[in-house]
């Protein structure tokens, strides 16, 4: 290598500051503004030994990050149009068919029956309110999943593992360590029977 | 080349007030994102919809101040 190309180089990698440059060089190559934008002859030593192109740095980093947070909000749009298909998919595909659970007769008020909805689910709690009342619920409780008592006289279901309470009219739970309601049946009557038409699993 | 109509001194004021705001609304779609995905594992389903539409119009606008920002170069 030729002692005037190592020049060439060396010169190359030099800080350029504005008011120490050729125009030539001012032309060509990126001019590395100091953060007071005082004259090169003043800036310390330092600033020299390690410089950084103000420019560039200052500005593409900035675009550069904003380019990526528009990226993450693109993610989050698909995240949400994806909780959507799911919804629209759950609605398409009715998992709860109509389905007789008991005769009006069968049960006297107050009385509670077990059954299972849809076939095959975790037991449901079946109880008769009053003379055309009925209401349903999963018979675990959503604590820990002990097996749930209803109580219709004091108008509560009852938890005896832990002393969990329900409310019999809503599901909600009123007292003890259960913060989950009852995932609910929905119920029909009709013709002196009564029918399960779906589920309800609303958490608040 | 275009010249811009700012000055270098002008645009990151603009630069960083976009950023600010691309930031502002992209927590925001996250926030969106955690309740509606609480909401469906819960069984509410009537949050889904609303929730991707708010995220979506987030996106258009953060989508329209990026292309601010390239044409103020």
């Amino acid at each position: 290598m030729t002692s005037s190309s190592s020049r060439q180089q060396r010169s190359s990698r030099e800080p350029q500051f504005i008011g120490a440059q050729s125009k030539d060089a001012q032309s060509t190559r990126p001019q590395t503004v100091p953060p007071d934008r005082a004259h090169a002859e003043t800036q310390p030593r330092w600033r020299k030994d390690f410089p950084i192109d103000w420019v560039e740095s200052d500005y593409v980093s900035r675009r550069d990050l904003i380019k990526y947070v528009v990226l993450t909000s693109g993610a989050f749009a698909v995240g949400q149009a994806y909780i959507v298909l799911k919804t629209l998919q759950n609605k398409a595909q009715s998992l709860y068919p109509r389905s007789l659970i008991a005769d009006v007769e069968e049960l006297p008020v107050g009385g509670a029956k077990t059954f299972t909805y849809p076939e095959g689910s975790t037991p449901r709690l079946l109880v008769r309110t009053g003379p055309e009342a009925f209401v349903a619920y999963d018979q675990q409780c959503t604590h820990l999943q002990c097996p749930v008592v209803p109580k219709v006289r004091e108008g509560k279901i009852h938890c005896p593992c832990h002393n969990g309470w329900f409310d019999l009219k809503t599901g909600a739970p009123t007292a003890g360590p259960p913060r989950r309601p009852l995932p609910r049946v929905l119920l029909e009557v009709q013709d002196a029977t009564v029918y399960a038409v779906g589920v309800e699993t609303k958490t608040l | 080349m275009r010249k811009s109509r700012f000055a270098r001194s002008q645009r990151m004021p603009i630069l960083n007030g976009i950023l600010v705001i691309v930031v502002v609304l992209v927590v925001l779609q996250l926030w969106l994102l955690t309740a509606s995905t609480n909401a469906y594992l819960g069984g509410d389903e009537a949050t889904a919809i609303p929730a991707a539409a708010v995220s979506c119009i987030c996106l258009l606008l953060n989508i329209g101040l990026l292309r601010y920002l390239y044409r103020l170069d």
